[in-house]
């Protein structure tokens, strides 16, 4: 080839090709789409709460999109549903995630909504899941000799509390578990019409 | 999709390709044309090996295969013309290609030390628990990125700088823009960085440097190419060599999958993870694929002293990459809650990734026939040969893993990390290692000090590959198959991992030693540190070792 125009003609054309499979007709196929009624949209410490999520990187090991029954026994491990997308309608950035270190966190709200269990368990998960190896989050707790007035106290299982001190959270660590708190969709499944259209 | 739908592409599909077959049988694409392969080599330098690290001898070594007769003086004297034009592209590049390939070095250093933590955590996660930055989840970004936007761009941009100036037969137009370019964008990449460690995030990965900061990747990116392009139009060549193909298209796919990626408010929910992945694949697959596609059709038959054996099979090489590639990202998404036909299409193309992976490796394969010998005796030649393996294993691997079957068991594991780097490390990374050690010595006029450091680091980066690779990889299988038993435990799937998560960490612990080793020595060679033993690098100057001394009686 001699000519670089024909050649990053036909580059580009490729890649718009790809570009209009993957990003645009998904755009225009979904961008049409309603929240389900049972999904309510994220409340402003929720949403704060799914910064703390991001920052920390969470997405890395947990995922947030339950498999369909065919393709994996989610469903049984207590998951909950196949996800769809409308189920989504609400987050920006998506948090798909592509790994399962952890489990998958879609529906964590519903399975586990005890805030204390959830504060103890970023203090130290080891605490809570022998061998589970989830980082510790200590610097999102505050280790006190008492507790001031208003300051959330975790209560932790036996010896996991320094002692004669108080393990105090921060506001982060509220946050972040009023986000994983609200994450429940086990209201029933609402499909968009693009993907009832598409799926088999 | 309904099944009408399906036979009326598949046929409108075949026909479209008998058309093109037919088409390029009678333009003669399928002949063997040595020409086009030659435009490489100056005239008499076809059959004479040519590595710039090989010690005096090695080099020895591989002069004994070399096949080519001596020249005559006459022959001698357009050689010595050619190699002259050669050694000014070489000038002209030779600044700018040593800052790139300094940052690469650098942020390799950056990028291993974050991996190799990260790994650490995984197994030991009470380590290092107190500070946020040093978290797994921000580690592990780190890592990413400095890797992502750090090691590779700036390694394949440099080696970019260096070759299209040979290439072109042109001196390198304008480095001062990619001088100022290559700040910009390290500017970027320590904000975008720093940005990671402190908690601010776009969230989604392979995107996570906040888009105020990709603003400086675009100005800078955008600066680097202006030479790329100003060298593209002062060409002297006629005939484009495949590599220029490959760069070429790289260059321009790139900034546009960045800037279509990082578009503020313009994606949202599931459409969101569908481009999340045509961008994270097409960074590897439009970007650091063709790059070091290119370096292997370029260093490997020089280093070898042949043209590739079959020009056309690089070509369809390179238009079915360009087809298919770009639309196999879907896969991360399979059993996702993203529309079925999305998910059949990248299955599909990830499948027919096969066809411009045979077409390298068989064309590889051919090149070298006769010639794996001189794996003993190039440096550079052992890493440029194993990575374009790697490439072929790789996307073989990767199109299996796309099929839903496997991927039931592969996706959400690590194994599809062990994927990931067989594909950037064991492909890119050697091959990058390879065209390094390959380009620094007519960049610096200077040899390497210590030979024996270069294969030290070849066997320290293989060997710890290896297990981490093979370590990763079964754990990761094994975790896929606990998570799909009901019956088991979510732990069990944890806790199968573990000897395997550590055996990566032993492996990657072996690689960070060879990037310490490789660090360093690139070092010794900037300060010029060590015993000058031949001066200049071999081809610069002593055209006169080929010439048939009896033709020339004063030739040294």
């Amino acid at each position: 080839m001699q000519d670089e125009l024909k050649l990053l003609g036909g580059a580009m054309v490729t890649l718009a090709l790809a570009t209009s499979a993957l990003v645009v007709v998904p755009h225009m196929q979904l961008k049409d789409g309603e929240p389900p009624p049972g999904l309510k949209p994220y409340s402003s410490a929720e949403l704060r709460g799914r910064q703390v999520y991001i920052a920390n990187g969470c997405i890395y090991c947990h995922s947030q999109q339950p498999r369909d029954p065919i393709q994996a026994p989610d469903d049984k491990r207590g998951w909950g549903r196949a996800s769809v997308a409308a189920d989504y309608f609400h987050d920006k950035p998506h948090l798909l995630g592509t790994m399962r270190t952890g489990p998958d966190l879609f529906n964590i709200g519903a399975r586990q909504p005890s805030v204390d269990w959830h504060l103890g368990h970023m203090y130290q998960p080891r605490a809570y899941v022998a061998g589970s190896i989830m980082p510790a989050y200590p610097y999102l707790f505050e280790v006190k000799d008492k507790a001031d007035q208003g300051d959330r106290v975790v209560t932790l299982p036996r010896g996991y509390t320094p002692a004669g001190k108080v393990v105090v959270a921060r506001q982060e660590a509220l946050d972040l578990v009023a986000y994983l708190i609200s994450l429940d969709r086990t209201y029933p499944a609402v499909e968009t019409l693009g993907t009832q259209r598409e799926r088999k | 999709m309904n099944t009408m739908t399906i036979l009326l592409s598949s046929f409108i599909l075949s026909v479209t390709g008998l058309a093109i077959f037919i088409w390029s049988l009678r333009n003669r694409l399928f002949e063997a044309s040595p020409a086009a392969a030659r435009t490489i080599f100056s005239h008499g330098e076809i059959g004479r090996s040519d590595d710039p690290a090989a010690t005096p001898g090695q080099a020895a070594a591989q002069v004994a295969r070399d096949a080519a007769p001596p020249l005559s003086a006459d022959e001698a004297r357009q050689l010595n013309e050619e190699l002259q034009a050669r050694v000014e592209a070489d000038r002209s590049s030779a600044l700018v290609t040593f800052l790139f390939l300094s940052c690469a070095v650098v942020w390799l250093l950056v990028a291993t030390a974050a991996g190799l933590l990260s790994s650490i955590k995984l197994h030991e996660p009470d380590l290092l628990v107190n500070q946020a930055w040093l978290t797994f989840g921000r580690m592990r970004t780190i890592h990413l990125n400095a890797v992502a936007y750090g090691w590779a761009p700036m390694a394949a941009l440099g080696l970019a700088m260096w070759l299209l100036p040979r290439l072109l037969k042109t001196p390198l137009v304008g480095a001062r823009y990619a001088i100022a370019g290559a700040m910009v964008w390290n500017a970027g990449l320590i904000a975008g960085l720093g940005c990671i460690a402190v908690g601010i995030s776009d969230g989604m990965e392979w995107l996570e440097i906040p888009w105020q900061v990709d603003i400086l990747f675009v100005l800078g990116g955008a600066l680097v190419g202006l030479p790329l392009v100003y060298t593209l139009q002062a060409r002297k060549v006629h005939h484009l060599y495949v590599s220029v193909w490959y760069m070429g298209a790289a260059l321009f796919w790139f900034p546009t999958l960045f800037l279509v990626g990082n578009l503020p408010a313009m994606h949202f929910g599931v459409q969101q993870a569908a481009m999340n992945w045509w961008f994270g694949h097409n960074v590897l697959g439009l970007f650091y694929t063709p790059m070091a596609l290119a370096c292997v059709y370029y260093f490997l038959p020089k280093i070898i002293g042949r043209p590739i054996q079959s020009y056309n099979l690089s070509l369809v090489g390179f238009w079915s990459l360009a087809f298919f590639y770009g639309q196999v990202g879907g896969h991360h998404l399979i059993g996702g809650p993203v529309p079925g036909w999305l998910i059949t299409l990248s299955i599909v193309q990830s499948v027919m990734m096969i066809v411009p992976v045979l077409a390298f490796s068989i064309n590889q394969h051919l090149t070298m026939k006769g010639h794996f010998d001189r794996l003993w005796h190039s440096p550079t030649l052992r890493f440029i040969v194993l990575g374009g393996m790697m490439y072929t294993l790789s996307s073989i691997q990767g199109s299996i893993e796309a099929l839903r079957s496997v991927n039931t068991i592969a996706h959400f594991t690590h194994f599809t990390v062990a994927h990931a780097h067989l594909g950037l490390y064991g492909f890119f990374t050697l091959v990058m290692f390879g065209a390094v050690y390959f380009v620094m010595p007519r960049v610096m006029d200077w040899e390497w000090p210590y030979p024996n450091l270069i294969s030290l680091h070849f066997w320290l980066v293989v060997v710890g590959f290896g297990i981490y690779f093979v370590g990763l990889s079964i754990g990761g299988w094994l975790q896929g198959l606990a998570m799909l038993d009901a019956a088991r435990p979510f732990m069990d799937s944890v806790n199968v991992t573990i000897p395997w998560l550590k055996s990566r960490s032993v492996g990657g612990g072996i690689m960070a030693l060879g990037h310490l080793v490789f660090a360093i020595h690139f070092v010794l060679m900037a300060t010029r540190r060590g015993v000058a033993r031949e001066g200049a690098a071999l081809l610069n100057e002593p055209v006169d070792k080929f010439v048939n001394s009896a033709a020339t009686p004063t030739a040294a």
